[in-house]
């Protein structure tokens, strides 16, 4: 019986690596959903089989009780994908968080002979578990009511002096608990002071996320990945599971690559995500001379569409907000028949969580073999006749070049400053999330649409005669 | 419970390479289903989960373990359903 856990939890492992591994193509990644989804049959019927198990009826009611809970969440609008995945790195926190707690107080509760178990490395990773698993429930929590525009979550980032200093502290205070209870795990305050614990790392969560807002969210739902993964290996060491550790790790690595490329393509540091609030007050840039916008009209844009040879269309979060991907597509279609050739330029951190423009462009049924990373679409910028920015702010802002002043300074962006001629289509004549004037709305070459992007797309579109296939 | 601990921190480290070096190699196009597909494979947790629910313990654990069956339960659900979700619209032409 020992043997064929061992075994199956091998093969769990190496399916989850296969799982990952297709995942570096488009053309494979199907494959492993596959892979996962055995895997994790096969690790939840070997531990199922064991023979200390025997209240099946609980199991079969709470898996009964998940299903009927992650099938609709597995629907949801893929706008609102950001918000369902804080949910789920909730729910993997709040998994860890409670699977510590009983395993605490089944050692503590247990015949005298039990206590022996508790070693210092077992507490150790158990507090760890603690305290990561319920900062991760709550934190991820307040990410997933920001997102979802819950009304008594405030959306701009609440700031107030010594911050840091209370969140520092409540982190060190649950530490400092942890610390104690290692070294007398089974003291007759014991019990309180692991509830302590898991109460100020529920506390910690929400402080955490508090001061942080909406264009950060890429940065901080990653980072948010990589605590649930770590929870996950926490858990690993308290039960003695290599499984929970190489899985924990896998999705923990995972969290991790993504919070540093997130970082990278906004140039800042993890430190400063969640420790420098964004999108405070700015001081105004150049408050002196005030260049005036140039409107146009949807009749003259699409003139300017289809005199061009090549468009590169910027997509922002406020595409999202207009859920305009279907009259993007309308566009793409129309354009490309009379002969235009149309790119999408991709910035690493537009939308609200890591590639969430290339699902929304997917969902749309536009061909992943003209989603351009930033990267690669920069050099062609210069030859780009028309650059239609749809929704992008923060992303396409030349001062991010030289503006030391404000807090995008230093962050690679995408230039669309440099094609021919720009179009950018803007809900209001309001700032970006960074509250920063964006320059590039009023260059010489610069032509504005006001208006919501879905609006605006289709009524462009209805200049080309419907132009949209479906 | 030394010789535990060795061999634990062994395999954490030696995933967490593989796992550095596998997800660096993901398509660029792909990193919302990558989320959704490694919160999904990180509800591992059920298995601990499992073991707290359905083993022979006082009432009060059994609860707290049926919730986080129920937490990982839908991760894996939801998680592995909306990837496939995602990945089904990627098309190339």
């Amino acid at each position: 019986m020992h043997l064929i856990g061992e075994l199956s939890a091998v093969l769990a492992t190496a399916l989850f690596i296969f799982a990952l591994y297709w995942m570096n193509d488009p053309k494979t990644a199907r494959r492993g959903v596959i892979a996962g989804v055995t895997g994790m049959s096969v690790a939840v019927l070997a531990t199922w089989f064991q023979p200390e198990i025997v209240h099946h009826a609980w199991v079969v009611g709470a898996i009964a009780v998940g299903f009927l809970v992650g099938v609709p969440l597995s629907r949801v609008p893929l706008t609102a994908v950001p918000q369902r995945t804080a949910l789920s790195h909730a729910f993997g926190g709040l998994a860890a968080g409670l699977v510590g707690t009983a395993e605490y107080f089944l050692w503590l509760g247990g015949p005298a002979t039990a206590a022996v178990q508790l070693t210092p490395f077992r507490m150790s990773a158990l507090v760890a578990e603690v305290i990561l698993g319920f900062l991760t429930f709550t934190g991820s929590l307040m990410a997933a009511g920001k997102l979802q525009e819950v009304r008594w979550i405030p959306q701009r980032p609440v700031t107030y002096p010594g911050q840091n200093v209370v969140n520092i502290g409540v982190l060190a205070l649950a530490v400092a608990l942890g610390v104690l209870l290692v070294s007398h795990p089974a003291a007759s305050w014991a019990g309180q002071a692991f509830l302590g614990i898991a109460g100020l790392a529920l506390l910690f969560g929400v402080l955490l996320i508090i001061p942080i807002g909406g264009a950060d969210m890429p940065t901080v739902i990653s980072i948010l990945n990589a605590y649930a993964g770590l929870a996950a290996v926490a858990m690993g060491f308290v039960l003695n599971n290599k499984l929970l550790v190489t899985a924990g790790a896998l999705d923990g690595s995972s969290g991790l690559i993504l919070s540093i490329i997130m970082c990278r393509a906004m140039n800042r540091s993890f430190t400063n995500v969640l420790f420098g609030a964004f999108g405070k007050a700015q001081p105004a840039l150049a408050a002196g001379e005030q260049k005036e916008w140039k409107q146009e009209t949807v009749e003259g844009a699409a003139q300017l569409l289809e005199q061009a040879r090549n468009v590169v269309i910027i997509p922002g979060y406020g595409m999202a907000v207009a859920q305009a991907q279907h009259k993007v597509r309308e566009l793409y279609d129309a354009l490309t028949k009379r002969g235009v050739t149309v790119k999408f330029a991709i910035h690493p951190v537009a939308g609200r969580m890591p590639g969430h423009m290339n699902v929304l462009l997917a969902e749309a049924n536009i061909p992943y073999s003209a989603l351009v990373e930033m990267d690669e679409i920069n050099p062609e910028m210069p030859q780009t006749d028309v650059a239609l920015v749809v929704g992008a702010n923060d992303v396409v802002n030349p001062a991010a070049r030289y503006a030391k002043a404000t807090p995008i300074y230093g962050m690679p962006i995408i230039d669309a400053d440099k094609a021919k001629t720009v179009l950018a289509v803007k809900r209001s004549k309001n700032p970006g999330f960074a509250g920063i004037d964006n320059e590039l709305y009023v260059q010489d070459n610069t032509w504005m649409l006001f208006g919501d992007a879905k609006a605006v797309l289709g009524d462009l579109v209805k200049q080309f005669g419907g132009g949209g296939i479906h | 419970m030394s010789a535990d601990f060795g061999s634990m921190l062994f395999v954490f480290v030696l995933a967490t390479f593989i796992g550095l070096g596998v997800i660096r190699r993901v398509s660029r196009l792909l990193y919302t289903p990558l989320m959704s597909l490694t919160n999904a494979i990180s509800a591992i947790a059920v298995v601990g989960s499992i073991v707290v629910t359905g083993a022979d313990h006082p009432l009060a654990i059994r609860i707290l373990g049926a919730v986080a069956l129920f937490a990982s339960m839908t991760n894996i659900v939801s998680g592995f359903m909306i990837t496939d979700r995602m990945l089904k619209m990627f098309k190339k032409q």
